[in-house]
């Protein structure tokens, strides 16, 4: 039935307004079954708001979606059988043992009697919480805690799954576990959608969206993504003085973008050859002392932080 | 739907067997607080320490004075000697009642006329002062009354010997000791069920919001009202259990009597646990933090203390206060529980403060859901 719709999400236009402020702003969509689409995007994109919208726990304030064929305003119930959710904060009882949360999930979910016990059982495995049923939730390490959620979510066997900033402070062993279980989900035919705002995540997204302040950037393959031209060549700087670098790193001749990215620079610049050979010394006659500068091939938070830049200089400065 | 509301019972019910603190909360507090209102509580007045003046020194005052002795009301605390050992006496609270027989008092009784006795009264707590005042009149009363008997019996009566006597037989109904207790120890099983049926209720939605639970819940099909009614049931049956241990501990304790028919008392309690349900969800829908709950709840409790008539008559209150009181569930309930307690009086007469919780009841719940709904936007 729902199960088999061949684009299980679709949002159109949607908008989202607190008051005067616009969240989300004009975005549509369509996601295929069994597709893992990623969205990214910085702390405050509005990934929240267009996940929360799309389980019927916000009103949209223009536009519409359709989850599993039912309209998310309207039928917001019907909506619900068919979707797993996890939310950015962790949300189980955890006063509540592993067991008692998932026969509680279960139970308002409706889970048939009869299946609970094989459905708590395959959650239990793939948390990897066998012998830990009877451990209270508080006890259990960030990781643990997060895939019972996950199982939590599952226990109906819904088709689609909103997954929001599942992976936020987690091990990057278990956060890589996660992912496992995501692909193994997919490959039964369900279809997920994950926000995060680890760039590297998008590598295990069959599409990702790139959103910010409240608009749909850009939707591709992260292979589509990477191909995007970034209009020059990209070079990555290390040095002592990263506030004076950046400065100087704008005024140098043949550079179009700086943008930090933790403790090193990246540059985007007309032309890689030139640029290595003249920026040395450019940089030590500001007084920076550089450590290691060379070039390096753009990842998607290069693709990502170039495209907001692009945009905000089309659109010139925005509050 | 009864389905996913037992699975919420369950749930609340694991919940509480795991908080230490809430249990404690449950059955503690209560049980002081009875004992504390059963003796405590009380508008009689005993032991009001007072202070003698005695200018006369006859036997007619020695013997007025030692009435005010044997009286369990009065505790003379100081026989003084000077006018101004009895205003320091009254200045320091060391007394809260000052009788002075001045000098010439006996004479003017053997008279056959009436002799005027100064009576000084602390009026800061005019209740105590007013109560200690009647329960003086009595003795004073009961004092002529002798004298003028023995008068009469020796012959030296006034206008003939013969005086026309009226003395009132009062036959308090109900509470023939017109024990204090009585009337105190039912209201006090309300009072308790309301303060913590709906702090518990206020609290409990916004705890779920508050660790994010709540949001979980709401992606889940469950309905509202399914919802709500899981989460509000074990309160009712906490609130039943409550009452049952309370009104027990009044009656093989204090010994309350019990007249009237339980299952009114029943259908009654059901009706007000409904009402305080709706109130603590209302605040629940209302608040955002469970520091707002409890500041809210405390903001109501306290107003529907005062005036649901547990202590303060409703008949005397203004009458825009009196109609604030029909939005107090614990005034209708506290009718209810008084009248089976001691009254025994049935439907016939209790069916209106059953059907004011009701529709309280009804009301609360009603716009509790309809505001849950919203609230999540």
């Amino acid at each position: 039935m729902t199960g088999t719709i061949e684009t299980p999400v679709v949002a159109e236009r949607l908008v989202k307004r607190f008051g005067s402020f616009t969240a989300v702003d004009d975005v549509s969509f369509r996601i295929a079954r069994g597709e893992i689409v990623g969205f990214l995007g910085p702390n405050g994109a509005g990934k929240s708001t267009i996940i929360r919208m799309l389980c019927g726990l916000l009103r949209p304030s223009e536009g519409r979606a359709r989850v599993a064929g039912f309209d998310v305003a309207r039928e917001p119930e019907r909506v619900r059988e068919n979707i797993g959710y996890m939310s950015q904060k962790f949300s189980l009882y955890t006063d509540l043992t592993v067991a008692e949360n998932l026969r509680f999930f279960g139970g308002i979910y409706r889970v048939p009697r009869a299946v609970l016990p094989e459905r708590m059982g395959f959650a239990v495995e793939m948390a990897g919480l066998r012998h830990r049923e009877n451990m209270l939730v508080s006890t259990l390490a960030g990781g643990w805690k997060q895939r019972l959620a996950l199982g939590c979510a599952i226990l109906h066997r819904p088709p689609i799954l909103f997954l929001d900033e599942p992976t936020s402070g987690v091990d990057p062993e278990s956060r890589r576990r996660f992912w496992d279980l995501i692909h193994d989900l997919s490959a039964d035919g369900v279809t997920v959608l994950v926000s995060t705002h680890y760039m590297d995540e998008a590598e295990y997204c069959n599409r990702v969206a790139l959103i910010d302040r409240g608009r749909l950037i850009e939707m591709a393959s992260p292979s589509a993504l990477k191909q995007h031209t970034l209009g020059g060549d990209l070079l990555v700087v290390e040095c002592e003085g990263m506030g004076t670098a950046m400065a100087a790193l704008h005024e140098a001749p043949g550079v179009r973008d700086v943008a930090a990215f933790g403790n090193s620079i990246h540059i985007l610049v007309e032309s890689a050859g030139a640029a290595l050979a003249a920026l040395p010394d450019y940089l030590a006659g500001c007084g920076v002392r550089v450590t290691r500068i060379e070039q390096i091939k753009p990842t998607i938070e290069d693709i990502f932080v170039q495209m907001i830049g692009a945009e905000a200089r089309a659109e010139g400065p925005r509050p | 739907m009864f389905e996913r509301i037992l699975h919420m019972l369950i749930k609340e019910f694991l919940e509480l067997k795991r908080d230490k603190w809430a249990r404690f909360r449950l059955i503690v507090p209560p049980l002081v607080q009875m004992l504390v209102f059963g003796y405590a509580a009380t508008f009689e007045v005993y032991h009001v320490s007072t202070v003698v003046l005695d200018r006369d020194h006859t036997l007619e005052s020695r013997d007025l004075i030692s009435r005010f002795a044997f009286s369990d009301r009065f505790r003379i605390v100081r026989i003084a000697a000077t006018d101004a050992e009895v205003e320091n006496a009254i200045d320091r609270s060391d007394a809260a009642l000052a009788i002075v027989v001045h000098a010439g008092f006996a004479q003017l009784l053997r008279k056959g006329q009436s002799a005027p006795l100064q009576v000084i009264v602390d009026g800061t707590n005019s209740n105590t002062a007013l109560i200690a005042l009647g329960y003086l009149n009595q003795i004073v009363a009961q004092y002529s009354q002798d004298y003028t008997l023995d008068l009469i019996r020796r012959g030296i009566g006034g206008a003939g010997g013969k005086m026309v006597q009226v003395t009132i037989e009062p036959r308090p109904w109900y509470n023939p000791d017109l024990n204090g207790r009585w009337f105190f120890v039912p209201g006090v099983v309300g009072s308790l069920t309301l303060v913590v049926v709906v702090s518990l209720t206020a609290s409990a939605i916004v705890r779920e919001r508050e660790i994010g639970t709540l949001e979980q819940i709401m992606v889940t099909p469950i309905r509202p009202a399914e919802y709500i009614l899981g989460k509000t049931a074990p309160f009712f049956l906490i609130g039943l259990a409550q009452v049952a241990l309370v009104a027990l501990f009044g009656t093989l304790w204090f010994h309350i009597p019990f007249v009237g028919n339980p299952l009114i008392l029943l259908l009654g309690t059901c009706l007000f646990l409904l009402s305080t349900l709706g109130l603590g969800l209302l605040i629940s829908t209302l608040a955002k933090t469970e520091q707002q709950a409890f500041a809210a709840s405390f903001f109501v409790l306290n107003p529907a203390f005062i005036l649901s008539g547990f202590s303060f008559p409703i008949a005397s209150m203004p009458t825009p206060m009196q109609w604030l009181t029909y939005l107090d569930p614990l005034r209708y309930y506290l009718v209810v529980i008084r009248a089976t307690f001691l009254k025994g009086v049935g439907l016939d007469a209790l069916w209106p403060d059953l059907l004011g919780m009701a529709v309280l009841g009804v009301v609360l719940l009603a716009i509790s859901i309809f505001r849950f709904r919203k609230s999540l936007d």
